[in-house]
């Protein structure tokens, strides 16, 4: 089913399942840990072994030499695959450094060698005995002198990522204010709950693996591509994810070892990544530095706006686009946005919740803060005064629907905006400094084409099963909505089998683009199972009604019953119509924080966000992504940073205990609204995704709210409070 | 983690003999610090000796009117116990400031003062550290230090002692007792148990091989204000960028000791003599021979504001 033109009324808008608060279908099994996760499928397959993974000790340079005799004698160990004596394996959709082979290391903790044991402890204990020599090289670690003589970024289409419109440089030197700031953020990690994780076992040539992973059509390619294999001859199985946040977007060594030594032991092999390498033997989001450059009026209105990222990556890696956001969100004739990317020998930097936009907005949001105080303009109102319906840098696009300005004011009327201290550092209550700051929010809102099978049984039961995946995101729960509706059939006598690539592709879950691609998909395969069911009985499946699993037709109906057990596959594609269009997703949002006047130890006392996102699938799971991504944005804005050791070229903090995600105590209050918007450009379901919206933006309301508390603007995140203590008042 | 063997003692002194009668062994307790260093091959013991089943799990008064903590008592009962929530608050404050309550479960009062530094590069074999490997060097020093000592450190290593519970005993003037493989006891000062690194990192305290920590003792009770103020980056399960245990008279005089700061709980006489001055002269006592990195200079003046709102908060 294509997709040409934009929705008018259909069976969503008057929608009895779809976009009712519906708890999550699979929650009984998450809470009585019967969720089947990639590590702990002990039934799939029988005679699993452990894998153990070896990181490099090293940054940068070579293996001069391997010594594994020892680990080979000890007890349990069934083999060792080792890189130097393994020729490097290809490289799938999205990777940069090398997964495995060689003798060459590209950065800290790549895995260099994989042992498999009886047991986990043996395979443990045996890797530690591993004797490794390195040939050290020199490698460059540091972004901040890297960026100054960085290129322009060509990794995103190949051409140089520069936009102007206008002439920025003379209206800004023109305008009535001029703000010019730089802001940095830290290289940060998706740190996501269950470690990455595969189960692999050989059947001849084929390699099945059970693993944890966003993307199920991608990755059955890239296995094909890492290991030099036909695709057709790998099925990957991936129905739960402890979380993925882009970082199990890709192929990841933990699936090409377990293939490995699946291999080499004859035997099936699991591996999870051990927790201390996820942070250098997996991905990141990258560092930025950031400079913003406004001109604007007196009355607010933006004349010129210059947006410059500098990030670094490995060679061959992609950079990260900081300016996105401000291509999209204010008004402006006078615009220069551009990114830069340096070489560095860091881990590989890539894709994470909301890659670009969650490190831009830390930037451009605190930029307008401050330009709002130059202009003494309450933040909401420049950011009203700057709304557009169009694209800045292209005005013929415009927006598919767009309601920020409802977001600004019924996030200020919702959370008492007017009320607060307008005098940076000049609420005190007690020992506590107390600040409110805001935000604006914008996430581009993909779609893209997605399969799915429905299937329907003589007892009346639907099930659909499509390879899409729910990484904690709900989206069992929509798509069995989505078919409950479509079908007419209660939610209860719907099934949902997701994650395994024998089922038809799916979008999958990254960018946001999951819940309108993967519903979209299911209702076409419904309107095909639809049509099936009238030629069946004998008619028109487009113009009858199925509601309570019964099926009114023009003069009569049927038992849904009666069409016997079918089942039907639909896809839905797009056409070229939403090229004219610019389809994103919207917010404000708002945060009071208070500051330890004495210690500078700084505590959020209550957040909200509006958002403006179409369709809301379900309310219940939608507000579970945006309060993750809240919280994850308190995270970016007060403790997270993969410190880095320029000497020896690694992050540091490589566990939990010193890469600090907030604790529940530091997150004490989440409101989410949805504003009840309809966007019929994305799909027939009209829904936009929500997942990354919600870190877009909430970190400079924090920030925001810091300065607002303190009167002390800190432009280095983390903003922990050793950056801005000296600066506190006198105690 | 290498293999090793095992097994459970009966008595301290039978406990105490079988680790020093057994090169590479090791006491475990709660074992919440000592299996994470193990499966990091940052600690390779032999032979573990288990002492949970030697008793000394139990709170008593002394005949001196203070209490005597048996050092099997884990973090979760001795901080809710309400001779200490009455007498000894500043100990509640700092032992449930720490770690989480699942792990206060398991943590032991003994095992608590010999917790280990959290210094991240010690915690990685692939860096030099002298404390693990003594003589390798440190990769600390010039390094991510933000976290780790500012005073008395040395060239070889500038970790902190991490915990929080030893911090509130030492302003408390606790005495740690032990039993050796003889049967021989000694009561040890807090203030004497924890070692600076000097030229010996990986020697943290005066204990001796097989030397077995069998109570904490507290002093009778001193009155006063308790108070512990730890600082850290987020709210829970985190340890402290620098920590204030104090116990403060309504004279303004007191006890204070600082945490986060150095290889033990820091408390300088000489210092705590200026209480009555304030934070600023306190501070400037007790960290008059700091030796900071750029990364970690801020604790110095996080701990007199720290000690500051302490004061302030036991004068309302």
């Amino acid at each position: 089913m294509e997709y040409n033109a934009p929705a008018g009324k259909n069976l969503f808008d008057n929608a009895k399942v779809v976009g009712k608060p519906t708890r999550r279908i699979d929650g009984p099994l998450k809470t009585t840990g019967t969720a089947p996760y990639a590590y702990e499928r002990h039934d799939v397959v029988p005679g699993q072994v452990y894998g153990y993974v070896l990181g490099a000790g090293i940054a940068k340079g070579r293996i001069a030499a391997m010594d594994v005799s020892a680990a080979r004698a000890m007890p349990g160990v069934l083999a060792i695959v080792t890189a130097p004596d393994t020729k490097p394996v290809g490289k799938g959709m999205g990777n940069t450094a090398p997964l495995f082979g060689g003798r060459d290391i590209a950065h800290y903790h790549q895995a260099i060698a994989l042992v498999v044991a009886e047991t986990f402890e043996q395979a443990r204990a045996a890797s530690s005995v591993i004797r490794v020599e390195y040939e050290r090289q020199k490698g460059a670690f540091d972004l901040a002198s890297a960026a100054p003589g960085a290129p322009l970024d060509t990794t995103r289409g190949g051409e140089p990522d520069q936009v102007r419109t206008g002439d920025f440089e003379a209206a800004y030197h023109a305008a009535y204010v001029q703000l010019d700031e730089r802001y940095t953020t830290p290289d940060e990690s998706h740190a996501m709950m269950e470690p990455h994780a595969s189960i692999a076992a050989w059947e001849g040539e084929k390699l099945t693996l059970w693993t944890s992973n966003q993307m199920i059509a991608w990755n059955k390619g890239s296995v094909g591509d890492i290991l030099d294999m036909e695709p057709d001859n790998v099925r990957l199985d991936s129905p739960y994810l402890g979380g993925g946040f882009g970082g199990k977007l890709f192929v990841r060594a933990d699936a090409v070892l377990a293939a490995l030594g699946a291999k080499a032991a004859g035997r099936p092999v699991k591996v999870m990544l051990q927790r201390p390498l996820i942070y250098n033997n997996t991905t990141h989001r990258p560092a930025s530095i950031q400079r913003l450059r406004i001109g604007a009026g007196k009355d607010g209105r933006i004349s010129a706006i210059a947006h410059e990222g500098w990030s670094g990556n490995l060679p061959g890696g992609s950079g990260e686009n900081t300016v996105q956001q401000t291509r999209q969100l204010y008004a402006g004739d006078h615009r220069l946005t551009a990114n830069y990317l340096a070489t560095l020998d860091l881990p590989e930097g890539n894709a994470m919740r909301a890659p670009g936009e969650a490190s831009g907005h830390m930037a451009l949001e605190v930029a307008m803060d401050e330009l709002a105080e130059k202009l003494d303009m309450c933040p909401v109102e420049l950011r009203i005064v700057n709304d557009t319906q169009t694209v800045p840098d292209e005005p013929e696009i415009k927006f598919s629907d767009r309601n920020l300005v409802r977001c600004l004011r019924e996030g200020a009327e919702r959370f008492g905006w007017a009320n607060r201290n307008k005098t940076p550092g000049g609420l005190r209550d007690g020992r506590w400094l107390i600040g409110m700051g805001m935000a604006a929010g914008y996430r581009n809102g993909p779609v893209g084409k997605s399969a799915a099978r429905v299937k329907l049984d003589r007892r009346g039961r639907v099930t659909v099963e499509t390879d899409m995946t729910d990484i904690g995101t709900g989206s069992y729960t929509i798509i069995a909505q989505t078919a409950a509706e479509v079908m007419g059939v209660p939610l209860k006598q719907v099934t949902v089998r997701l994650g395994d690539s024998a089922y038809p592709a799916s979008a999958g879950s990254g960018g946001q683009w999951g819940a309108a691609s993967s519903t979209a998909g299911v209702y076409a395969a419904c309107v095909n199972l639809r049509r099936a069911i009238g030629e069946k009985l004998g008619f028109d499946g487009d113009a009858a009604t199925f509601d309570n699993s019964r099926i009114a037709v023009d003069g009569g109906s049927f038992a849904l019953t009666d069409a016997g057990a079918l089942s039907a596959t639909g896809e839905m594609t797009y056409g070229d119509f939403q090229d004219d269009y610019s389809v994103g997703t919207f917010a404000s949002h708002f945060c009071e924080i208070a500051v330890d006047a004495y210690t500078g130890e700084s505590f959020i006392r209550r957040m909200l966000s509006v958002c403006d996102a179409g369709r809301i699938l379900n309310p219940v799971s939608a507000r579970s992504q945006v309060i993750g991504a809240m919280a994850m944005s308190v995270g970016a804005t007060l403790t997270e940073e993969l410190a880095v050791d320029k000497r020896f070229g690694f992050f540091v903090n490589h566990d939990m205990a010193g890469y600090e995600v907030p604790v529940h105590a530091d997150i004490p209050h989440q409101e989410v609204v949805f504003l009840d918007t309809l966007d019929p450009v994305i799909s027939p379901m009209k829904a936009k995704g929500v997942g990354e919206l919600g870190i877009c933006g909430p970190t400079a309301a924090v920030a925001n709210a810091l300065y607002n508390a303190t009167g002390i603007r800190v432009r280095e995140y983390p903003l922990t409070l050793d950056k801005y203590l000296d600066r506190l008042p006198a105690v | 983690m290498r293999s090793f063997t095992y097994e459970r003692a009966k008595t301290p002194q039978q406990a105490a003999a079988a680790v020093a009668g057994t090169p590479g062994g090791k006491f475990i307790a709660g074992g919440t610090n000592l299996l994470d260093l193990m499966k990091l091959e940052i600690e390779t013991p032999v032979h573990l000796v288990d002492v949970q089943d030697v008793g000394l799990d139990r709170i008593e008064p002394t005949e001196a009117g203070g209490l005597r903590i048996g050092a099997l008592v884990s973090n979760t009962a001795l901080s809710a116990d309400a001779r200490v929530m009455r007498d000894y608050a500043v100990l509640t404050r700092a032992i449930q400031a720490g770690a989480s309550g699942q792990l206060r479960n398991k943590a032991t009062t003994g095992g608590n003062l010999l917790q280990r530094t959290r210094c991240p590069y010690f915690y990685d074999t692939n860096m030099p550290c002298n404390k693990r490997d003594p003589g390798a060097g440190c990769a600390a020093k010039d390094g991510y230090s933000r976290q780790l000592g500012v005073i008395g450190i040395s060239e070889s290593c500038i970790a902190t002692y991490p915990g929080d519970m030893a911090v509130a005993l030492r302003v408390l003037d606790a005495v740690v007792e032990t039993i050796d493989a003889d049967g021989e006891t000694r009561s040890i000062p807090i203030a004497d148990f924890h070692s600076l690194w000097g030229d010996t990192p990986h020697i943290e305290n005066v204990l001796a091989d097989g030397e077995m920590i069998t109570a904490v003792t507290l002093p009778r009770p001193l009155g006063g204000k308790h108070i512990y103020h730890k600082v850290r980056d987020r709210r829970s399960y985190a340890f402290a960028l620098v920590s204030v245990a104090a116990v403060i008279q309504p004279d303004g005089t007191g006890r204070v000791a600082f945490g986060g700061m150095a290889p033990k709980p820091w408390r300088v006489a000489a210092a705590e003599a200026a209480l009555p001055q304030g934070a600023a002269a306190v501070a400037a006592r007790a960290f008059a021979d700091a030796q900071p990195t750029d990364h970690n200079r801020y604790k110095i003046s996080l701990a007199e504001r720290t000690l500051a709102g302490v004061l302030a908060e036991a004068r309302s």
